[in-house]
């Protein structure tokens, strides 16, 4: 391998000009809101990115992904949107004689009108059915432009949740949780031996055993730990 | 003769905390501070100590605040009763309600608040120890940590003050500058475009003056902003 040019730290070259991973063009460039990302003609926007003047700018703080032409962000903090579709869970607040008022971890309560509730209850009997406090699965039916969403109950496997604990992690792990095609998720299930169901609020449903439980409660906190010592370390 | 005579600056340009005219006090920063909050920041800069927390986007109440297109932005700054040697009144005073008023137009110039119609978000500063330029360390620092929650943004606002001593401009007045000074000009810049969002002034600066405070303001504001993206990169600065 004599002569052959090896790329090390220290014949590295700093042009801009040459081929390769280069300091401002990395995947997994970390940004910070404001900063510019190169000219905007040719390019997608995704999620976390505007264009102002004919350039990119970041808009939150996290990694810059580069899909095709799309440049979009990863943030390293994420509050929940809801999207009509989504599978949640949620706690009910609060409730009218023909409403309840749904806490899903959004910037606002989605409603569940008794239409769509579990079961048939009389106008006025609706803490009967599900009480304040309780924890249900739920699926979003419609947002609006306003961010008011309302939820329902009808639906495969959607109820009222009796068993189990519920747990939180960030939204944006989710991905890591489920791994490609849910192998990460299923490799999960079958080591805690629980019936795990996770909502797209970062909200999950355990359901199994003490020690079951608890080894996906390990695995939820060694992936919080995980991403933020990527994050601020820089391990990646 | 009064406060006019005391000497703060040296024939050599040396100030009385040994910095020259167009330095900046030590900066320190740190994120993820308030563990509960969306986003958190800890600012030390020079003897000044502030703690900016933001929680949010939610609900907006009282519902007479909600705005039907965008968000509002809840700023509160406040003065810990010990952050100063004459104890301060807790709640609050005709001051804080003036900063909180400044720094939340200061920052709606840049939270993208048309994403999230009829919330709030709430951005809490609380200033652990005053030395001279609190505003200014509040608005850096609920900035930053506004982009430590993740609430889109356009650019970071960093906030910095010039001001005279003995007929000299100097960059980052500290306490005894700022009290027996002769103006004193905050102003708040988005590094990223030189766009200004905040600007206020205290004293006299004849245009030519006034010049000079600006362009240490906007050189200052630079460098601190590298500061505050290297701490948002690597969770805080110096490292």
């Amino acid at each position: 391998m004599k002569g052959v040019l090896v790329a090390r730290l220290d014949n590295m070259t700093e042009r801009k000009n040459a081929a390769g991973p280069q300091d401002n063009q990395r995947a997994t460039q970390l940004v910070a809101p404001g900063e510019d990302l190169g000219d905007s003609e040719g390019h997608e926007l995704g999620h976390g990115v505007i264009a102002i003047d004919g350039r990119i700018r970041a808009t939150k703080n996290g990694r810059v992904n580069v899909n095709g032409n799309t440049i979009s962000i990863e943030p390293r903090r994420t509050a929940y949107v809801p999207r009509p579709g989504d599978l949640v869970i949620g706690y009910i607040e609060g409730c009218t004689n023909n409403i309840w008022f749904v806490d899903i971890g959004a910037p606002f309560n989605a409603i569940l009108p008794m239409s769509l509730g579990p079961s048939k209850a009389d106008f006025g009997g609706t803490r009967s059915v599900i009480d304040i406090g309780e924890a249900i699965l739920c699926r979003v039916q419609e947002v609006e432009e306003t961010h008011s969403s309302v939820v329902t109950m009808k639906g495969m496997g959607l109820r009222k949740i009796r068993s189990g604990a519920v747990e939180n992690i960030d939204p944006h792990l989710l991905g890591r949780l489920i791994g490609k095609q849910g192998k990460a998720l299923r490799q999960l299930k079958e080591e805690s031996e629980c019936r795990v169901i996770v909502g797209d609020n970062g909200r999950l449903w355990i359901d199994g055993d003490f020690n079951g439980t608890l080894e996906v409660r390990n695995r939820l906190r060694s992936l919080t730990a995980e991403a933020k010592a990527v994050t601020l370390g820089g391990v990646a | 003769m009064g406060y006019g005579d005391v000497q703060m600056i040296d024939a050599n340009g040396i100030r009385n905390d040994g910095r020259k005219a167009g330095d900046v006090r030590p900066i320190s920063i740190e994120l993820g501070v308030v563990p509960v909050a969306d986003g958190s920041c800890r600012m030390k800069w020079g003897t000044n100590d502030v703690i900016a927390a933001i929680y949010g986007p939610m609900e907006a109440h009282p519902r007479k605040i909600q705005r039907q297109d965008r968000a509002v932005l809840d700023v509160r700054y406040n003065m810990a009763p010990f952050s100063t040697s004459d104890r301060i009144r807790p709640g609050f005073n005709r001051r804080s309600r003036e900063i909180s008023k400044v720094t939340a137009e200061a920052l709606e110039s840049v939270v993208m608040l048309e994403l999230y119609p009829r919330s709030k978000i709430r951005v809490e500063i609380e200033i652990i120890c005053a030395e001279a330029g609190t505003r200014c360390v509040g608005l850096t620092a609920a900035s930053v940590a506004l982009a430590h929650a993740g609430i889109p943004m356009t650019d970071i606002v960093v906030s910095v003050a010039s001001g005279k001593i003995n007929d000299v401009v100097v960059c980052d007045l500290n306490k005894a500058e700022d009290n027996y000074g002769e103006a004193d000009l905050p102003m708040g810049v988005l590094p990223n475009s030189g766009e200004l969002v905040f600007l206020q002034m205290d004293g006299d600066l004849s245009p030519e003056e006034f010049q000079e405070a600006w362009d240490y303001n906007m050189n200052a504001a630079m460098v601190i902003h590298d500061y505050c993206v290297e701490a948002l990169k690597t969770g805080r600065y110096p490292q």
